[in-house]
């Protein structure tokens, strides 16, 4: 950026002035903290400079928003065409109350949903399975069989609305029901725009909601690449996901790292399977976590596009530009909210969302101020929501793209933070790729260990979180919190009792034979399991069928 | 779903006399969430505690068969899924019955102010919430949980 003559003379005057300053910060005792670093415990310098990014060609490694490789945004005209997606996740008790929930966000301004599941359908259990008892309703949406989809969706056009469902180790059978609803609705396959999170290997890294061993999970995304590529071409089939990572206790790097491995793996697993790459990778997209620390943030979405663009373009030797591109979904970080004085995490979500936009998301969630006491209530979620909308109609941060590019501070960190994660990616590739690392604990034992010196900073009071380890409050002000009541659990076990009872009991045993034998050849799985959904096959018979030919994934249970 | 019980250093099932406090550590239910079971177990482990962790996904049965067969004198249990008021009391009823009434069952996570009294009087001896500093857990810890006799 700037040339090499300049940039020494720069660098000579900052020795100056660094030794300047040191003499009077000697006068004055030290600095206000013994050491400066984000919240990732990067360290950070006092002051940057143009000699600090001397080594940014703007051509090669800015160059203009929509334009490889991407670091200033990937579209040409990124918010001035169109804001972000506003996306809300949500999900809770029954289908009808999700469906309830949905509807009034729309009517709020939201411009595109995302549902939250309960941890039975998570882990592919049916409401009525003893695993289930006690859970149903209560961290997401009950849903069994293609009965409750359709009233999930009941009244909103899956042609018109996108939907983002977080859904991994049971992704294809959930996708499945959602194609028939879709069909039941007269929506095209082609026309359907949404996400299934799919993304199974930050399962086993830091979200845990699988069901099967690595390699046979990694078949049924395989199919799921392969079936859309055909027949839902505007579906996004894997939302490779940070944020779980992060969430988990990773630093910046590592998040950044360990998600562009996932999205490698995945590329290559495509290809292996013989799905040439501009086929499916256009439909890949990525999922972020904004966290507390604002320009390490955006310095990491910046890297995260760079890196992908020369991943694709250069290891994978893709063609079509929108391989390169890598679209991302944010969420604002649940884990730097507090209990205590939670009205205070209204402004923690609106800084963290403002790093997102400015960073360039796609799309954005932002967090209600009640993350640590249960799930959102209607009015929690809406000052969330509303965060958003004032973000983009009162602050002019949407008015120009990439506002934050050509700062010394973030264009250094952009740089460490693409110069750190490729070192970790080395790493992986070393140990034979993702699911290889995974299975040694590599990047599992990296974040605990991550989240472990966090929590020790925290107590030490190296780092401060208010409210927690400084300004403490004897009586907190207390919110009101949302219920799950109990009936759920009853009410849904009935309906889907009664969804057997009512069902034609002979073709759903032949789609569930045909799903065995589907399984333990080589075909798609994606047509069987949609033909099982359209008889209303239960999620957990359905997923039975295939813990019985693919075995199941137990946690290793390391600390 | 089977355990693979994790294990801070090989143990003996034999109870020598000063022997260190033994506590699992176990993750309830269908829960996910273990950043925080991690991070008390390896407190508790760098505290001077004996320490095995159930890994996640446990039913009620996993958890009081692997107290009993690693004979442990506290059970800590975490649990941010909401389904703590099934899945808390069951326990400790399952140890009444297995005449591991004297266990020490304490725990953490996601709870509700309103329901910690009722599990308190379902034999829950302690619950604690985000925002406790570990250093907070591990006194609760050394003062409450002794060797069982
Ligand atoms: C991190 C997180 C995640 C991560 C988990 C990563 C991981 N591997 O742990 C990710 C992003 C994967 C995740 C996913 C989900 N999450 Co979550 N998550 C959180 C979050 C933001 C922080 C939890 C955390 O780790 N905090 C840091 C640790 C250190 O704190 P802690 O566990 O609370 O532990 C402290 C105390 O509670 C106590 N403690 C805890 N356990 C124990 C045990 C013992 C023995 C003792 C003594 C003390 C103790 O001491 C600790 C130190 O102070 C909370 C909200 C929040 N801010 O609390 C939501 C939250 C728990 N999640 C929630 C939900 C709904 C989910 C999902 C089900 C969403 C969905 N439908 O898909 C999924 C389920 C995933 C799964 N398989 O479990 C809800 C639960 C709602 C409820 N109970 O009513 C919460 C409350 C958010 C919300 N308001 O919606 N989540």
């Amino acid at each position: 950026m700037y040339d090499g003559k300049k940039a020494v003379k720069i660098a000579l005057e900052k020795k100056r002035w660094e030794t300047k300053m040191a003499g009077k910060a000697k006068q004055r005792s030290t600095g206000r903290l013994p050491r400066f670093s984000t919240v990732s415990d990067m360290e950070i310098a006092a002051l940057y400079t143009p000699a600090d990014s001397v080594v940014i060609d703007y051509g090669r490694d800015l160059s203009f928003p929509g334009e490889y490789p991407f670091t200033r945004g990937v579209q040409p005209s990124m918010y001035r065409g169109r804001l972000w997606t506003m996306r809300q996740f949500a999900g809770f008790g029954s289908a009808e109350d999700t469906n309830a929930r949905f509807k009034f966000l729309l009517r709020q301004g939201q411009t595109g949903l995302s549902t939250a599941f309960h941890f039975p359908t998570l882990m592919g259990y049916d409401s009525d399975s003893p695993r289930s008892k006690g859970e149903v309703g209560k961290c997401g949406v009950a849903i069994d069989s293609l009965k409750d989809m359709e009233i999930l969706f009941d009244g909103i056009p899956l042609d018109k609305v996108t939907t983002s469902m977080t859904i991994n180790g049971p992704a294809a059978m959930i996708f499945a029901m959602y194609l028939a609803v879709a069909e039941k609705q007269g929506a095209s396959f082609e026309k359907l725009g949404g996400t299934i999170q799919n993304d199974i290997l930050k399962e086993y890294i830091a979200q845990h909601a699988w069901i099967f061993p690595p390699e046979p999970s990694m078949r049924i995304i395989t199919d799921i690449l392969g079936f859309c590529a055909d027949r839902v071409p505007k579906w996004n089939t894997i939302s490779i996901s940070g944020y779980h990572i992060r969430e988990a206790g990773s630093t910046a790097v590592q998040e950044l790292a360990f998600t562009i491995a996932d999205g490698i793996a995945y590329v290559q697993a495509g290809m292996d399977a013989g799905i040439p790459v501009d086929k499916f990778a256009p439909r890949l997209s990525y999922f972020f976590n904004a966290h507390m620390d604002f320009f390490e943030e955006v310095a990491k979405y910046r890297a995260a596009r760079r890196m992908w663009a020369r991943i694709m373009k250069e290891r994978f030797k893709a063609r079509d530009e929108n391989s390169w591109k890598l679209r991302f979904h944010t969420q604002t970080a649940g884990c730097t909210l507090t209990a205590q004085q939670p009205i205070n995490n209204v402004v923690r979500v609106a800084l963290q969302a403002l790093s997102a936009v400015l960073g360039g998301t796609q799309s954005l969630h932002t967090n209600s101020m009640d993350e640590t006491l249960a799930l959102p209530t209607e009015q929690a979620a809406t000052v969330a929501l509303r965060t958003q909308q004032i973000i983009a109609d009162e602050s002019g941060a949407a008015n120009s793209i990439d506002p934050l590019g050509g700062s010394f501070l973030v264009e250094r960190l952009t740089d460490e933070m693409e110069e750190k994660a490729m070192e970790y990616i080395a790493k992986i590739d070393d140990m034979g790729g993702m699911v290889a690392a995974i299975k040694r604990g590599y990047p599992q034992r990296e974040i605990a260990d991550a989240a472990f010196h966090y929590q020790r900073l925290v107590d030490a009071g190296d780092k401060r979180i208010v409210g927690v380890n400084s300004y403490k409050m004897t009586e907190d002000l207390r919110i009101p919190i949302l219920k799950i009541d109990e009936d759920v659990e009853k009410n849904q076990v009935a309906r889907t009792r009664e969804v057997r009872r009512k069902r034609n009991a002979k073709r759903v045993k032949a789609r569930l034979e045909a799903l065995r034998e589907g399984s333990l050849s080589n075909v798609n799985l994606m047509p069987l399991l949609l033909d099982a959904a359209r008889e209303y096959a239960t999620l957990g018979e359905i997923c039975d069928v295939l813990r019985e030919t693919m075995g199941t994934y137990t946690d290793p249970a390391k600390f | 779903m089977a355990s693979a019980l994790a294990r801070s250093r090989e143990t003996t099932k034999e109870r020598k006399p000063g022997r260190k406090v033994r506590i699992l550590i176990g993750k309830p239910g269908l829960d996910g969430h273990d950043r925080g079971a991690k991070i008390i177990a390896r407190a508790l482990r760098d505290a001077g505690f004996e320490i095995i962790y159930t890994g996640l996904h446990q039913t009620p049965e996993m958890i009081v068969s692997a107290a009993a067969q690693e004979d442990v004198d506290g059970i800590g249990l975490s649990i941010l899924s909401g389904a703590h008021n099934y899945l808390l009391p069951r326990i400790v009823e399952m140890l009444r019955e297995k005449k591991m009434g004297n266990v020490v069952v304490f725990g953490g996570g996601i709870i509700p102010d309103e329901d910690i009294p009722k599990l308190k009087r379902k034999g829950v001896d302690r619950m604690f919430t985000p925002g406790t500093p570990l250093q907070e857990i591990v006194e609760y810890v050394r003062e409450r949980v002794k060797p069982r006799k």
